[in-house]
């Protein structure tokens, strides 16, 4: 089971407010300092290694960009949201985030209650309260690379591409 | 139950009679667009093989010409990538580079019935094409690029059928913002256009409305195909091709009507397009900055022609910036020879070489504190054009053109 701190946010959130498309050439570790930089200040510094994020409708539309990297970089454990635009989903495989649909998940939780996964079941817990939800299953090969570290380390397996620093 | 136009291209890529919503389908791929981007240094990853290099194309759109070292840099190693496996569609600075999805129309390399993918969110543009394109992350792109195939989640599709023809000066732009705030987000589900409205929408109005689908958050946008469409891909493409139409039975979660003619030109207001639309009326009057015209969904020929028709004879007003980037060199070398350029120019535009640049921003019309931008280009996201304290305001290119004149939000006479 997966358990973590919730943070709410809203519906609508998009890449940009994730990763600036000023920072969109930058190390890794610059683009996860300006994580909700502009609609949540200060928020890098206060979520913790296992937080979990409770979502609205559409999160995470916009653009291609690995803004599911930089939630990843900040520890958060998974995103749990009403619905979530199906290029972010991508890059949450792609990544390696364990991204969720569940509808009714921002009106179960208030912000800092504890979220419960069961993969087994998908099903999600609020664990203050005891409601139940049932979460939208991920089919196996997408949950495997989600779980696995993304899709690179499995192009890296399959001889596709180069090891980072073997180049 | 028959099935949409998506369903049946992805039931032909990946080799089964039947695929439904809720589905995981493996689907062959036919044509990756890697961008300049792909090979950033702080992006780009070691590719050892390549599945087919005729079914890859490299376009440089977001940085060009570079305007760093670092993608210099990238640029050379994007160019000994595709000599290296022999890649012969590399669309370099000069007279063959663009925004690459308007490449991709300018070279008909989407072909109706076909499937592309592209590391950039507004590849669904192709969607105009009757082709099943749609943007995946940069790991996605190396897996389409080394074995051939990506993967998709198959969702419910929303039908919508136009009516009736688009009054004069009411553009593309304003169709989908009418879409985009009536029926607001469409994630995770397709979207699918036609009806007998179709016929009088060129094929850059299509592109228009298909390269807005990701900002419907839309899983894929996808035009019917038509003789319009098949004369215009014929004349640019020799390669052969296989059209798919919905089935007569095809199973829609919804279909809806739009009455074309009963379009007003509309604006979104900033950080968002999701139902944020108004008349342009209601924020006439609105002081701006710089007015912008270009991107995948407003850079192209009849875009220009647009603008060129506004600003002809007038003066863009003290204190404001026009700029206008043509989506791609050819359509800037067509735009030059119709005198759209020169008029630009006259009035006081900027226009600018083809690239993402002020859409995304980038380079080349980036927003500073404060200030407040029009825009006809992709997107109004808070922050997207610059600096997060900036206002940017979504309208057509005639709308923004004629706020350029005035100095403050105006539509244009029509």
């Amino acid at each position: 089971m997966i358990a973590g701190k919730v943070w709410k946010f809203g519906d609508n959130i998009n890449t940009d407010l994730m990763l600036p498309g000023n920072l969109l050439l930058a190390p890794e570790v610059e683009q996860k300092k300006a994580v909700f930089q502009a609609n949540r200040p200060g928020w890098v510094d206060a979520v913790r290694p296992g937080d979990i994020i409770a979502g609205g409708l559409n999160y995470g539309m916009g653009s291609s960009r690995p803004a599911a990297r930089s939630l990843r970089n900040c520890g958060v454990a998974a995103l749990v949201a009403e619905s979530i635009n199906g290029l972010f989903f991508r890059n949450a495989v792609n990544f390696g985030l364990l991204a969720l649909e569940c509808p009714g998940v921002h009106a179960a939780f208030a912000e800092g209650q504890t979220l419960e996964i069961s993969l087994d079941a998908f099903t999600v817990r609020n664990r203050e309260t005891g409601r139940a939800l049932k979460a939208l299953p991920v089919p196996a090969m997408l949950l495997d690379l989600m779980r696995n570290g993304g899709l690179y380390p499995y192009l890296e397996k399959q001889g596709l591409i180069a090891p980072l620093g073997v180049a | 139950m028959g099935m949409t136009i998506v369903e049946k291209i992805f039931a032909r890529a990946s080799g089964q009679s039947r695929v439904a919503p809720g589905d995981l389908v493996v689907v062959d791929v036919d044509c990756a667009v890697m961008l300049d981007m792909s090979f950033h240094k702080t992006a780009r990853r070691e590719i050892l093989k390549v599945h087919d290099p005729d079914k890859v194309v490299i376009v440089y759109d977001h940085m060009v010409p570079a305007p760093d070292k670092d993608t210099a840099e990238a640029h050379s190693a994007g160019r000994e990538f595709a000599r290296k496996f022999g890649i012969r569609r590399l669309h370099d600075v000069g007279p063959d580079q663009g925004i690459s999805h308007a490449v991709v129309a300018d070279r008909a390399y989407a072909l109706p019935g076909s499937v592309l993918v592209c590391s950039d969110s507004h590849t669904c543009a192709s969607g105009a094409f009757n082709c099943a394109a749609r943007g995946i992350g940069a790991p996605d792109l190396l897996a389409a690029v080394t074995t051939g195939k990506t993967w998709y989640r198959v969702g419910k599709t929303i039908r919508y059928d136009f009516h009736g023809s688009l009054q004069p000066g009411v553009s593309a732009k304003d169709l989908f913002l009418h879409l985009a705030g009536t029926w607001g987000h469409h994630t995770n589900q397709n979207v699918e256009f036609g009806g007998p409205g179709l016929a009088g929408l060129s094929i850059d109005q299509r592109r228009t409305v298909a390269a807005m689908g990701a900002e419907l958050s839309a899983e894929f946008a996808t035009f019917e195909c038509d003789d319009r469409l098949i004369e215009y891909v014929k004349a640019r493409n020799a390669a052969p091709f296989t059209p798919q139409a919905p089935d007569a039975d095809a199973d829609y979660a919804e279909r809806r009507t739009v009455d074309l003619g009963a379009l007003q030109p509309l604006v979104a207001l900033p950080d968002a397009v999701i139902r944020n639309s108004v008349p342009v009326d209601n924020v006439a009057g609105e002081k701006i900055d710089q007015a912008f015209i270009g991107s995948c969904a407003n850079g192209t020929l009849e875009d220009l022609a647009e603008a060129a028709r506004v600003v002809k004879g007038r003066k863009v007003a003290a204190g404001v910036r026009l700029l206008v980037t043509p989506a791609t060199q050819a359509t800037y070398a067509a735009a030059l020879k119709a005198g759209y350029v020169e008029t630009l120019v006259e009035a006081g535009a900027v226009v600018t070489s083809a690239t993402c640049g002020a859409c995304f921003g980038g380079h080349m019309g980036v927003l500073g504190p404060g200030e407040t931008c029009i825009t006809a280009s992709t997107r109004n996201f808070k922050g997207r054009m610059g600096d997060p304290t900036a206002r940017i305001f979504m309208a057509s290119p005639a709308t923004v053109a004629a706020s350029a004149i005035a100095g403050h939000i105006t539509g244009a006479e029509r």
